[in-house]
């Protein structure tokens, strides 16, 4: 009956809405045509405005020499170097790192052995092996020791945050704009100022890949701690539980499994870091991958970047197998078993310390090199064979429709932009909806760069509509059919971890310098998280729901479009929004490949110290742009939400 | 699952058996360089070029000197905060960035020029070779109007597109653009691999491609790009850089190095100081790393063996 009452209100409410939106849109077009060309704000390549060189001359003002920061770098530095001696470097006047290859192999399968179960034990021994196998394993254990550092210091952090915004509704909400900003503010913009609070190295690489990777588990912390049913607390409470022991004996008990999750996700984006920290002398696969990409040699960098998505799977699956595991006490058989292999994963140590063969990584079988051969060759015969067409599909995507709609966007003055965007939230997500959309795109008219804004924009929004169509395809095929679902999961942890740096080359090959190419970089990177969401959505739809629609003989089109996709509708606003934020964090890497505007201008920044003031200002206006459009796709869900609530009501 | 453990046991026990022949750690430990040369920190700039330069004075320092040479590789902007952090004692081929000069070596004393590279930089505008062979007036800039209709692409909006480069580098192209009246656009490519990629799409399916690039560079090895001439070069026509109407000065790439570094007194000061070579030197190294894909090691071994009087020179032997 639900899905009846809300399919209701839906037709006689969405008409209206749609009418008001087409008008709007339609008088936008008519004004452009009046007024084109009148302030749109223009700021050519080199240009500045007094903000930014102000943020340029301020740019030394704090940083090195001060005690405190210092204080975290050496510690953090201290905390890396012992963990690269441990498994990676040759350390304490010995040619070889602590533990050798054997014993860091039995290590990782004991832990996940212990933690999960033998099936993620064996992959995980496959896996590193493999990594050893291509030739990358001092590269990939460097990589390896400063992820660990990272998630670490993250968690330290993130838990104790995430516990606090869970038990407090203001926290709460600061929290939730905080950390929107973290994980918008692109990694570059702070890259280079970390420098000056951290130096060089090591210690900035990973507080950079700190501030990236927190937010996840800040989240999901929270949200966990939120969603213990209030039945629970009371039980305890009403038992006489002090606040402390709520905390530790009910709370985090019951909100383990979402803790894990948000671990995982913390995990995946501090692997996502370590091309970008490369830049500031990170140690590990990101060296190799940039190393590759000064010769433009695609095999290679394909080789390193395969290497990150073996070490993300393997942690994916370890962590994921850990939370689902249930929590109880160990059997004697297994106890006995667990120590046997502790005991086992001893001797492992002990060779590795002891011979060479099991300290270094035999290097007589070499299947890097192969794979490099092969991902070059496929890489020229895709280029040979789709090169002409390619191009075309290009210059007819651009001449058709981003040109059309960037030419509207930069050619209307910012106050007519900033008019019908906000009228638009306003109809679309209420108040809600309107006040932070105005409130963005004043600020955005202070960074001075409102015309790369608005180039960015056409884009982004370009890009979006395309990763919600193909996530929307996919993840309803996957979350209907378990066996694709096995299938694609792979295929997409690969799109989401491997280095956009890495496809940049053959992209760039395929579509030239162009902004279709960064669109199309952006799309491969944002469309797995899309499909992910989504196909979760759609297979947490009740079976009996399903079932119900089958039994009054709905075809698979009307179940999909009647049943899965309304009740899935949580889930799609979700996959919408990150798929925009996947594609907004994606600008800047956009900009080394012919994007322009925004991405380009903090690159810039970068890299020129007198434009680093126009890129901080840069990357300040792609977070505000994520903020407004997030802001107006939540208002707008909400209220569709409160509609169909008031229906179902009725 | 019991015959799983069988199994397990079986091998755990093989292993160990196999592996006890082995050849142990540190058996072979070579003895450590005597010397009193100590640490030092090179920066590695993001290009080819670079990377033979630090290859071969790594390799002369490690093997003659017994110094320890800690390599990061840095962009150049972030190589030069290192000088005053500590972080970085050497810069072997700097390009210009007098601002930067100022900053550090004028203002904050914390690093000191080093002499020349001996490399000599060219910037300006280039055309594939089947371009300048199938319009050989096109190297003049009078005639860049003339083909500007050749060079449109979806990004220039009807005009010539002028393809830029990493943003790093030092760059007038927007002002010559305007200043020389030409129907140009400048499109930025956002990066020196997105560059190359151009070039070298372009001469092989014969498409046409303006853009800023510079030598020396080992791209020059696969693809002989050809520079158009842009009105001369005078010194002090680019002091204003709004007014800019000439071709960019040729740069003498020089050595910077920390004021702690200068003066520490050790053997390497002396080695980075006495550094110098041509670009056919450096191209030869570059070749050997970019094309033949040897290590930076292996590449400067082969060419320190080949050119050893020029080694001994840089050795004060």
């Amino acid at each position: 009956m639900a899905a009846i009452t809300s399919d209701m209100e839906v037709e006689v409410r969405r008409p209206r809405r749609s009418v008001i939106v087409g008008v709007l849109l339609v008088v936008w077009v008519a004004a452009y045509f009046v007024l084109r060309g009148i302030d749109t704000l223009v700021l050519g390549g080199q240009e500045t405005t007094p903000l930014h060189r102000w943020l340029t001359e301020h740019r030394d003002g704090v940083g090195q020499g001060n005690v405190f920061f210092d204080a975290i770098r050496i510690a953090v530095d201290h905390f890396v170097v012992l963990l690269q001696n441990v498994i990676s470097q040759p350390s304490f006047d010995r040619p070889v790192p602590v533990i050798g290859w054997l014993g860091v192999v039995a290590i990782a399968a004991y832990c996940a052995w212990a933690f999960g179960n033998w099936k993620v034990a064996v992959l995980t021994a496959a896996g590193l092996a493999f990594v050893g196998l291509q030739g990358l394993w001092q590269e990939s254990m460097d990589t390896l020791a400063l992820t660990v550092a990272a998630v670490l210091l993250s968690l330290l952090v993130a838990i104790p945050l995430g516990i606090w915004a869970g038990l407090s509704d203001r926290a709460f909400r600061v929290a939730t704009l905080v950390l929107d900003l973290m994980q918008t503010l692109p990694t570059f913009v702070y890259l280079a100022p970390l420098t000056l609070f951290f130096a060089i190295g090591p210690a900035a690489a990973t507080i950079a890949t700190l501030i990236y990777a927190a937010p996840p588990a800040v989240r999901l912390t929270a949200h966990a701690i939120r969603s213990v049913p209030p039945e629970s607390v009371e039980a305890a409470r009403s038992l006489g539980s002090t606040r402390g022991q709520t905390l530790l004996k009910v709370l985090l008990p019951m909100s383990r499994s979402t803790v894990v999750v948000g671990i995982n996700q913390t995990i995946m984006a501090a692997l996502s870091m370590v091309t970008v920290a490369a830049l500031i002398d990170a140690p590990g696969l990101g060296q190799t991958v940039l190393k590759a990409l000064q010769t433009l040699d695609v095999g290679v960098a394909f080789n390193a970047g395969l290497a990150i998505v073996v070490i993300a799977i393997v942690l994916d699956r370890v962590t994921t197998a850990a939370g689902d595991r249930p929590w109880r006490t160990a059997s004697v058989r297994r106890k006995v078993l667990l120590g046997v292999g502790a005991l086992a994963v001893l001797v492992a140590i002990w060779f590795s310390r002891t011979y060479v063969w099991a300290a270094e990584f035999p290097s007589d079988v070499n299947v890097g090199s192969r794979i490099a051969v092969v991902a070059t060759d496929v890489t020229n015969w895709v280029h040979n064979v789709f090169g002409g067409f390619t191009y075309g599909l290009r210059d007819a995507v651009t001449i058709g429709l981003l040109n059309p709609l960037e030419g509207l966007l930069t050619g209307s003055p910012w106050w007519l932009v900033s008019a019908v965007v906000v009228a638009l939230a306003a109809v679309l997500g209420g108040w809600r909806g309107a006040v932070p959309a105005a409130v963005c795109l004043v600020l955005l008219v202070a960074t001075g760069v409102w015309q790369d804004s608005m180039v960015t924009l056409a884009s982004t929004l370009l890009a979006t509509v395309v990763v919600v169509a193909v996530g929307l395809a996919l993840g309803v095929w996957a979350g209907r059919n378990r066996r694709v679902d096995t299938w694609i999961r792979p295929v997409l942890d690969a799109g989401q971890t491997m280095p956009p740096f890495v496809y940049l080359v053959p992209f760039l090959a395929l579509f030239g310098t162009s902004r279709f190419t960064a669109i199309a970089a952006a799309v491969v990177f944002a469309v797995p998280v899309t499909t992910k969401i989504v196909a979760d959505g759609i297979r947490a739809v009740p079976v009996a729901t399903v079932e119900a629609a089958n039994s009054v003989g709905s075809s698979a089109w009307q179940v999909i479009s009647k049943v899965q996709l309304p009740v899935a509708r949580r889930a799609i606003t979700l996959a919408v929004n990150q798929g925009l934020i996947y594609v907004l964090s994606m600008v800047v890497v956009g900009g080394l490949v012919g994007a322009g505007a925004l991405g380009y201008d903090v690159a810039a920044g970068f890299a020129q110290s007198e434009l680093y003031g126009k890129g901080l200002a840069a990357g300040l206006a792609i977070v505000l742009l994520g903020v407004m459009l997030d802001r107006i796709t939540q208002a707008a869900a909400r209220r569709t939400q409160n509609f169909q609530n008031r229906g179902d009501k009725r | 699952m019991k015959k799983l453990r069988y199994a397990g046991v079986l091998t755990a026990v093989a292993l160990a058996l196999a592996g006890c022949g082995g050849e142990k750690v540190g058996a072979d430990k070579p003895a450590a360089g005597g010397k009193d040369c100590g640490t030092f920190n090179l920066t590695v700039s993001p290009w080819v070029g670079y990377e033979a330069n630090a290859a071969v004075v790594a390799y002369v320092a490690t093997k003659d000197l017994g110094c320890t040479v800690v390599k990061k590789n840095l962009k150049e902007e972030i190589a030069w905060q290192g000088f005053s952090t500590g972080e970085v004692d050497v810069n072997l081929e700097n390009w210009g960035h007098e601002d930067l000069k100022k900053k550090y070596i004028t203002t904050d004393k914390v690093a000191v020029e080093a002499g020349s590279t001996g490399v000599k930089g060219v910037i300006g505008w280039y055309v594939p070779p089947w371009m300048a062979a199938k319009y050989p007036d096109i190297t003049d800039w009078k005639n860049l109007n003339k083909y500007a209709a050749l060079f449109k692409t979806s990004e220039s909006g009807g005009k010539g597109q002028l393809l830029d480069g990493d943003p790093s580098y030092v760059t007038n192209d927007e002002a010559l653009v305007k200043n020389l009246a030409l129907n140009y656009k400048v499109v930025q490519s956002g990066s020196e691999t997105a560059l190359i990629q151009a070039f070298r799409d372009a001469e092989k399916n014969k498409r046409p491609l303006l853009a800023y690039f510079y030598e020396p560079q080992w791209f020059f090895n696969e693809v002989k790009l050809v520079k158009i001439n842009l009105p001369a070069y005078k010194a002090g026509c680019d002091t204003d850089p709004a007014k800019v109407a000439c071709d960019y000065p040729p740069y003498d790439l020089d050595k910077i190095v920390s004021k702690k570094f200068a003066d520490s007194g050790s053997p390497a000061y002396d080695l980075v100081k006495n550094f110098k070579w041509t670009n056919e030197d450096q191209n030869a190294v570059a070749r050997m790393i970019a094309v033949d894909k040897l290590t930076p090691d292996q590449a400067a071994e082969k060419w320190v063996k080949d050119n050893q009087s020029k080694v001994n020179a840089w050795l004060g032997k």
